[in-house]
């Protein structure tokens, strides 16, 4: 052979082709009985078998206090550790010298969902959610705007902590 | 004269809409056996448990652009999928598939055109149908497609040859080749299916006809790993869909074929009840029901196999075809026809059970060493290095 072709040594006198085929029909015929492992998607969201994660880091939520006010304190961590530099707060600060958001935007487009926003927030105000079905019809309904992101209702994450690793 | 003019035309027009809405539901049947073959659902979203799917597939393809490469032989490109169409439902006019119906003018034979020739007639067609698959490949003025098409036709040539000796064996024990006469052969009693005196010869124009529809472990003309789609790359829109047509049409065909051949045709088994006159319309009816399960059975088996094998290489295929499938059909049909002359001519039995038993006993003997020694390592040779030698 020419071009080093490696050949295979097949068991030739044990290799049975038809009694083969009659096998793998037996088993193909076992597995049309079997119970089957789809999950209806739009109808069903988790089975038995697959649930979202608890840990699962998906579009944000912003908490908010008894009165309705978002929990932020516009204290400007999660900006300064976004890696992907998608959250847009400009603060302000009220009559009793507390500070508030003026804006608080999130580019859900440039997010890469890492959750440093909710690791590092000292109010325990933003969070990334257990959520992932984000369809829209124009690309601007992508920037969560502060309203938005305190009337968002799906659980939150609980992240990932390096000295508990199973979430206990 | 006009009575049976316009019979025909009813069994036409009746045949013709049965095997369409029967081909549309088997590309559902398909899809579906074949998800639950891999712990799937399949599609079920259109319509209750999916059984509009063929629609909407219809409408999808319908709606879709049709293209037509720039080289290619347009004529031809366009004759193509109605050439591989159209053989495969004209085969189906000389089956019969239920017993006579009586009507106040007349018995009317189910079968849409009672030949003579019955069975020469669906061997010259059956081989017409890849016409359409070579001139696709060729038109399309494309390699791989050409390549697909010479696949089809090797491939048809090779097998056809082994089909036609294992149903020259049927022939011999019906001893016509009108197929009505096929079926009343066979309906004596349930052993008298030709199934069982010609077992081997079954056998062997089982995997003939799986090679002849181009259908998976023979669907070597579309091998998608090796040629794109093969002889059907260019197409698009409603042609490609006639290609699908036309193939599970050869299913439809071949499946009826087996049924009529080897397993008594539209006979209810194990009652003599249905195949004599005075006809009804309660005997027609259950007859046909009778045919449709066999025929449905058998295209189960299609759609069984093709989820279960993987595609042979093409020098195995070949191999199978001319050193395998041609000697063994060759070998048992002069084993078979000896057989039957010993019966029929010296010990001048009837076509009986007894006389099918004994057949049945003869291929029994002869399958013992073709599956338990002849199988091992030689029906696919391909696969197999050869002693010595670096294959």
């Amino acid at each position: 052979m020419a071009i080093g072709v490696k050949v295979m040594r097949r068991p030739g006198a044990q290799v049975s082709y038809v009694r083969a085929t009659l096998k793998g029909m037996v088993l193909t015929l076992q597995h049309l009985f079997r119970p089957k492992v789809t999950m209806q998607y739009p109808e069903e969201k988790s089975t038995r078998d697959w649930t979202l994660s608890p840990r699962w880091r998906g579009t944000h939520r912003m908490l908010t206090d008894e009165q309705g006010r978002a929990k932020c304190v516009a204290c400007g961590l999660c900006p300064q550790i976004c890696p992907a530099n998608c959250i847009k707060l400009v603060p302000g600060e009220d009559e009793q010298g507390n500070r508030y958001p003026l804006i608080y935007e999130i580019d859900e487009f440039r997010c890469v969902f890492c959750g440093y926003c909710q690791e590092v927030c000292p109010e325990e105000a933003i969070h990334v959610g257990v959520h992932y079905e984000n369809s829209e019809f124009s690309r601007d309904r992508f920037v969560y705007d502060l309203e938005r992101l305190c009337a968002q209702t799906h659980p939150v994450s609980t992240l990932w902590d390096p000295s508990d690793p199973k979430g206990e | 004269m006009t009575f049976f003019i316009v019979s025909s035309i009813i069994k036409i027009i009746v045949v013709f809409t049965a095997i369409m809405v029967g081909v549309a539901l088997l590309t559902l049947a398909e899809r579906r056996i074949c998800a639950w073959m891999q712990d799937r659902l399949g599609p079920n979203r259109v319509g209750p448990q999916g059984l509009l799917q063929p629609a909407a597939d219809g409408l999808k393809n319908l709606m879709k652009e049709e293209t037509l490469p720039a080289q290619a032989d347009k004529a031809l490109f366009l004759l193509a999928p109605a050439m591989s169409f159209v053989p495969a439902l004209l085969a189906f006019a000389v089956i019969p598939f239920a017993a006579p119906l009586p009507t106040r003018w007349g018995d009317v034979d189910m079968v849409v055109a009672n030949l003579p020739v019955g069975f020469l007639y669906i061997l010259a067609f059956g081989s017409l149908g890849v016409y359409g698959i070579v001139l696709a490949g060729w038109s399309s003025n494309n390699k791989y497609s050409l390549l697909g098409g010479l696949r089809a036709s090797a491939q048809m040539i090779s097998y056809e040859i082994a089909m036609g000796m294992s149903t020259v064996a049927v022939l011999l024990l019906a001893q016509n080749v009108t197929l009505t006469e096929v079926i009343a052969r066979q309906s004596s009693s349930l052993f008298t299916w030709n199934v069982f005196p010609l077992s081997l010869a079954f056998f062997i124009f089982v995997v003939a006809a799986f090679a002849e529809t181009n259908r998976l472990p023979f669907d070597l003309p579309e091998a998608e790993a090796e040629l794109i789609a093969g002889y059907h790359t260019e197409y698009s829109a409603m042609k490609f869909s006639m290609f699908y047509i036309a193939e599970y049409s050869n299913m439809v065909t071949a499946s009826a074929l087996m049924t009529t051949l080897f397993f008594g045709g539209w006979d209810v088994p194990f009652t003599t009840w249905d195949n004599t006159p005075p006809w009804t319309v309660w005997k027609t009816l259950a007859t046909l029901a009778v045919f449709s399960a066999k025929v449905l059975f058998f295209l189960f088996l299609y759609i069984w196999v093709r989820w279960t094998l993987p595609r042979f290489r093409y020098d195995q295929l070949m191999a199978l075809g001319w050193k395998v499938m041609l000697p063994l059909a060759l070998g048992y049909l002069s084993v078979i026809a000896t057989a039957i002359w010993l019966l029929h001519d010296r010990l001048a039995w009837t076509y009986d059970t007894r006389f099918a038993l004994t057949l049945f006993a003869l291929n029994v003997l002869l399958a013992i060493p073709l599956f338990f020694v002849l199988d091992r390592g030689h029906i696919v040779a391909g696969s197999v290095a050869p002693e010595g030698g670096n294959a």
